[in-house]
């Protein structure tokens, strides 16, 4: 809500605090101000502000209340007047073209004379001319002959709205020459109010908790109002049918009012408030809004009386009927269901209940007597009515998180008052007030040392009722227990436990948490209970880290379009269950994804010019709907993905080679190594995404933990990728981290020395390496300890179909250095082995 | 003792002829080609020591003793000269063999954590230190894990405080905050105390844009205990945000809101940008909202299976996108979850 300084100042003394000040007491007591927009008033002094400031000051030398005297037409300006403008010091002429000064034009002297806002030269404000608001200096400058430096301001020029339509006239009792900002300057508070606080979302609710906050008594509104009509009895009724929805209804009646515009200063307050003025008669109700917080409403009587076939109109609060319809003041048809609570007559619907009034029974220009509506609402039911409906007002921001129904008779009275100042009349003696539900105001109990507890203070019982009673609340003190009372206009104080809590909040608010004192935790350390698989996750993204690899952080939301894309063109995709989001930001995030794999290709495309070695890793989860189940299964994944060059350019290598499907293979071989993983196996496999030559299932001790391959053609024609080829993995997290190990046996570093031999081999193309290598260790024994592939040859030296496979063998022994008779031995059991097993012979 | 003066002047000839020789030589190969004339197998000086078979036997010892004097006089020669040589060999070298040690380095491929992580890993430490364990939770959630129990029941106005992603199955949702972890945790460890920290992916329905994503990271805190105050919250925070933020941080607790804890607030940390005086990031203000705290709410409690009236506790929030932006002065949010390489590589 935005609160103006001077408004605020009617309620509660703080003439003494500079803007900067009243700020930061407003936002430590929880009205956090979030901007102070200055209209008029001086930035406050001081090199730091802890406050965002916007808007305008009017120096008290540039910017004065001024009278015109006299209007005069301009010689040859038919759209141009001249105007006597006397400024208290001096006369002057001024050039003007606001179209509101023309009905003045040649009247001859002005009694009263137009008090106007007068700037002079120099002065600094925005261009009424320009949109937004962008500032300008008055200069002297001529115009169709006529010198002109001053000039007499717009709203829009002194920053108060965007109305630039004519020029601003003030209220008569304006003194000439004053100072425009000690007239009207003024700064505005824009206060983030919360749900918590709706309380404080008016004028006199803000003033209660800085005057609560200071320490200081706060002023009630004035709402006695002179009644001297004919009483209302028998002309208005109200019937409520749902208590529940409508606790209170109260009516008042103005008759023989004259509909006009409001004030200056009323105007003027409205619009800083955020609202737009009107007429008198509406600018009450809104008036009277902003400063109880209960909004209002203004009927149209004679239309009532009209409705009700010259009777007495009775106003019904019911729930909508099936298929009913009204048009809002905004000119939206709505239709209507059960849920919503309307106000009606005899012949209807009337309005929709603390959201929006109806069309037809608005003010008008024709309105003489005023039919004044003050009820409160069922917050819940609003809440239902205005999301269903998708309307809103500064009604519905308030009754829709609850207002206490004690402020709706203050605020008929209120609005009352106000009609009758700014447009005469007769005010009919008493209000219509059916009040069938009154709010249990709680009445909680709680002691000091409770209250001590749970703040780490030492504060009296007695000071704790005196915090309270700042707030209104009413306070009983026998011994250390306080019994306090909620006060009639706020509906946050809950019962029993929930309502001891509310309490507190309210004492350490109010107390001020700046005093209470820091303390480090005193309870014992609760039992140490470490979840092994989030540790083992940190390891596994030091290890992925130290491979090399970068770590991304993706989206979860996708849409099973991009999804999609990982398949070949053709290819029968399954269908499948998605968390489907019901009201997503855009089309492309409106599931959770389920595969990790098309995140990886996405950022793989979207870097792939940007870098010509990517290699990126991201954990995280996929969101697999299960049968039966509320919650999806989150399946926590890793994916791998590896394209473009294996070394990062350098000067002296000019050419890279890109990176294959065994650089892919040496990191995952790292990171199970890393993780102290056993009885690992690759072993062909298929997968759509993948190259159907080029894909191998990762195993350890013979299950599937994940898959690795290069991208399929197909699918890479999906995405706008370079040449090189793609590398992927994907692995299920859960599974590696079951086989992973942080616990592993260390070796004894050998005493006796190795060893080395090596030993080529010829073999048939089919035969994969893995199967040699399994010879290789079973011939060799306990004394073999290291295998290493490290050529393969094909050519000339060996037939078609076969291929060369040299190994470096290292044997060792632990207690003794073998003789070459033993190694020997071994290299024979290898070769015989080979030979039967595989038909493979040595190379020679 | 004719011919021992003949075979000792020969032997004084040998030593003079190889001198001279070796004064001539300029470098290692005609060193070692002088090592095989005047040294080697078939030197003159090794000659005299074949011969010594033939000699008189009185005349042998002086002669072997001559000889060997000579021959040591020789490699005594050749090791002087050899250390010459090595060092005119080496001065040349070192003048001549000048890298351009303004040439880039070779560039080793590194791996990295992504931003959010590395962050995410030091507030979690600054917790660990505390004796806080980290909890995991579901981000996929019912109505009731994220706002009922929270006390938020259908329809309360501060659900409005979350713009929230409803899926389309009926009372199941996308978590706005890492608090429904709260009640998880708190409902595996009842009644014993609490002290753990919930670290996680959120999700708010937001227009995206320089400062608002649809996806964030939090951190929730959670101490659950008989007698916890809010002092003791006050001193727990306060070392955390002198921890993360240096020791001469300074911190206010600003009164808020949220519906799962009372009283609630906002710590504040000031501007480390500014030191204060106001300035872009901090939005003029000289302080930086960090994260929303207070102490449980009892209707929390009793969803979480702790009885209010004996047990206490307090919950903390916090962005851990926000603290990255802060900390970096990062402009645009969108980067963390955008993985643009140029981006990610400055971490
Ligand atoms: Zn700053």
């Amino acid at each position: 809500m935005k609160a103006p300084l001077t408004w605020l100042a009617e309620y509660v003394k703080i003439d003494d605090l500079d803007i900067e000040s009243l700020a930061k007491v407003m936002t430590m007591v929880g009205l956090e101000v979030e901007e102070i927009r200055l209209v008029g008033l001086a930035m406050p002094s001081g090199e730091k502000h802890e406050f965002k400031y916007t808007g305008l000051s009017w120096p008290v030398d540039k910017f004065v209340v001024a009278q015109i005297d006299k209007v005069m037409p301009h010689p040859n300006a038919d759209r141009l007047v001249l105007c006597r403008v006397n400024d208290g010091e001096q006369e002057f002429t001024v050039l003007t073209g606001a179209p509101n000064l023309f009905e003045y034009k040649g009247s001859g002297p002005l009694q009263p004379p137009l008090k106007v806002a007068y700037a002079r030269e120099g002065a600094v404000l925005y261009d009424g001319h320009q949109p937004g608001r962008k500032l300008m200096t008055l200069k002297k400058m001529k115009i169709r002959n006529v010198e002109s430096s001053s000039m007499i301001c717009s709203e829009k020029e002194l920053g108060i709205s965007d109305e630039h339509e004519g020029v601003i006239i003030l209220d008569e009792d304006a003194p000439t020459g004053m100072p425009l900002a000690d007239y009207m300057g003024d700064a505005v508070f824009d206060v983030d109010t919360l749900p918590n606080m709706m309380r404080s979302a008016s004028i006199w609710g803000m003033a209660r908790e800085i005057a609560a906050s200071l320490g200081r008594p706060l002023k009630a509104p004035e709402t006695h109002v002179e009644m001297r009509g004919p009483s209302i009895e028998g002309r208005a009724a109200v019937e409520i049918q749902d208590p529940t929805l409508n606790p209170r209804f109260v009516l008042g009646l103005i008759e023989g009012v004259t509909l006009k515009p409001s004030p200056y200063q009323v105007r003027r307050r409205l619009n800083l408030a955020g609202m737009r003025p009107i007429n008198n008669l509406v600018d009450a109700t809104n008036y009277a809004m902003l400063e109880l917080g209960n909004p209002l409403h203004a009927f149209d009587y004679d239309f009532l009386l009209n409705r009700a076939g010259g009777d007495a109109p009775t106003m019904i609060t019911r729930r909508a009927l099936p298929g009913e319809t009204l048009t809002t003041l905004d000119g939206v048809t709505h239709q209507l269901n059960p849920e919503v609570e309307l106000v009606t007559d005899t012949a209807g619907a009337l309005s929709l209940a603390g959201v929006m009034g109806g069309e037809e029974s608005e003010v008008n220009p024709d309105t003489v007597n005023v039919l004044v509506e003050g009820a409160s609402w069922n917050f819940i039911n609003i809440r239902k009515t205005i999301s269903k409906l998708k309307i809103n007002s500064e009604a519905a921001y308030r009754f829709s998180r609850g207002v206490h129904p004690a402020l709706a008779k203050m605020g008929v009275q209120l609005a009352l008052r106000y009609m009758l100042a700014w447009g005469g009349g007769q005010v009919a003696q008493g209000l219509v007030d059916n009040y069938p539900n009154p709010p249990d105001d709680p009445v909680v109990e709680l002691s000091a040392d409770w209250v001590n507890r749970n703040l780490g203070t030492e504060i009296s019982a007695q000071e704790i009722a005196d915090v309270l009673t700042r707030l209104d609340f009413t306070c009983k003190v026998d011994g250390d227990k306080i019994t306090a009372h909620t006060p009639p206009h706020r509906l946050d104080i809950g019962q029993g436990l929930i309502g001891r809590a509310d309490v507190l909040e309210e004492i350490s608010r109010i107390y001020g948490y700046d005093k209470i004192p820091s303390r480090r935790l005193e309870q014992p350390l609760p039992p140490q209970i470490v979840d092994p698989g989030l540790v083992m996750q940190e390891t596994l993204r030091d290890l992925l880290v130290n491979l090399g690899l970068q770590e991304l952080v993706a989206y979860r939301m996708t849409s099973p379009e991009r999804e999609a894309r990982r398949y070949p063109a053709g290819y029968a995709i399954p269908t499948v269950e998605y968390i489907e989001i019901q009201n997503p930001i855009t089309v492309e995030r409106r599931v959770m994804r389920r595969s990790i794999l098309a995140t990886m290709l996405e950022i793989l495309e979207y870097n792939s010019h940007l870098d010509r070695r990517l290699a990126f890793f991201e954990i995280g989860p996929i969101f697999l709907p299960v049968a039966g189940q509320e919650l999806p299964y989150e399946k926590q994944m890793l994916s791998i993905g590896l394209t473009g060059a294996r070394d990062l350019p350098y000067w002296a290598e000019n050419d890279s080679v890109s990176m294959d499907f065994y650089d892919l293979k040496g990191i995952i071989d790292g990171l199970l190594a890393g993780l102290h993983v056993q009885e690992i196996a690759y072993r062909v496999a298929e997968h759509p995404s993948l190259h159907p030559g080029k894909t191998a299932e990762i195993m350890v001790a013979g299950n599937a933990i994940g898959i690795m391959g290069e991208l399929h053609p197909l699918v890479k024609t999906n995405y706008e990728l370079n040449e090189a080829p793609v590398y992927l993995a994907e692995i299920d997290l859960a599974r590696l981290l079951e086989v992973a190990h942080s616990l592993f046996d260390v070796e004894a570093v050998p005493a006796y020395p190795p060893v080395l031999e090596d030993l080529a081999v010829v073999v048939d193309e089919t035969v994969t390496a893995a199967e040699v290598e399994a010879v290789l260790w079973r011939g060799g024994g306990e004394a073999l300890k290291k295998v290493q592939l490290f050529d393969i040859y094909h050519g000339q030296q060996v037939d078609p179909g076969k291929k060369s496979l040299a190994f470096s063998l290292t044997y060792l022994a632990p207690d003794r250095t073998l003789t070459d008779k033993e190694v020997h031995k071994l290299r024979q059991r290898i070769i015989t082995l080979l030979d039967k097993e595989l038909g493979a012979v040595l190379r020679s | 003792m004719t011919r021992k003066v003949k075979e000792l002047e020969n032997l004084a000839q040998i030593q003079q002829d190889a001198l001279r020789a070796l004064a001539d030589v300029v470098d290692i190969e005609a060193l070692e080609a002088w090592r095989v004339t005047h040294l080697g197998r078939s030197s003159a000086v090794m000659a005299v020591f074949s011969s010594m078979g033939g000699m008189d036997k009185e005349l042998r010892p002086l002669m072997g003793k001559e000889a060997n004097e000579v021959r040591q006089a020789l490699e005594a020669a050749l090791e002087e000269k050899r250390q010459a040589l090595e060092a005119v060999a080496l001065k040349q070298a070192l003048e001549t063999e000048k890298l351009d040690i303004t040439l880039p380095g070779r560039p080793v491929a590194r791996g990295r954590l992504h931003p959010l992580t590395q962050v995410l890993r030091h507030i979690n430490q600054i917790f660990s230190d505390m004796g806080f364990q980290v909890f995991p939770s579901p981000e996929v959630e019912t109505d009731d894990y994220n706002f009922t129990y929270l006390n938020m029941p259908p329809y309360h106005p501060a659900r409005d405080m979350w713009d929230t992603f409803y899926t389309k199955k009926e009372g199941i949702l996308l978590r706005t905050h890492t608090s429904p972890g709260q009640i998880h945790l708190m409902r595996a460890r009842a009644p014993e105390p609490i002290r753990a920290i919930l670290p996680g992916a959120t999700m708010r329905y937001e227009q995206l844009s320089t400062r608002s994503e649809i996806e964030f990271v939090q951190v929730e805190v959670l101490v659950i205990g008989k007698q916890v105050s809010f002092a003791e919250m006050k001193g727990t925070l306060d070392d955390f945000a002198r921890c993360l933020f240096g020791d001469d941080a300074r911190t206010r607790l600003r009164p808020s809101h949220f519906p799962f804890t009372e009283p609630s607030a906002e710590l504040d940390v000031g501007c480390f940008v500014c030191d204060g005086v106001g300035c872009p990031v901090c939005k003029e203000t000289g302080w930086l909202e960090i994260l929303g705290c207070g102490m449980v709410h009892p209707v929390v409690l009793e969803y979480g299976g702790y009885d209010p009236a004996i047990y206490s506790g307090f919950a903390a929030g916090m962005g851990v996108d926000r603290s990255t932006l802060m900390r970096y002065r990062i402009d645009d949010i969108r980067h963390f979850r955008n993985n643009d390489v140029r981006f990610l590589r400055q971490f």
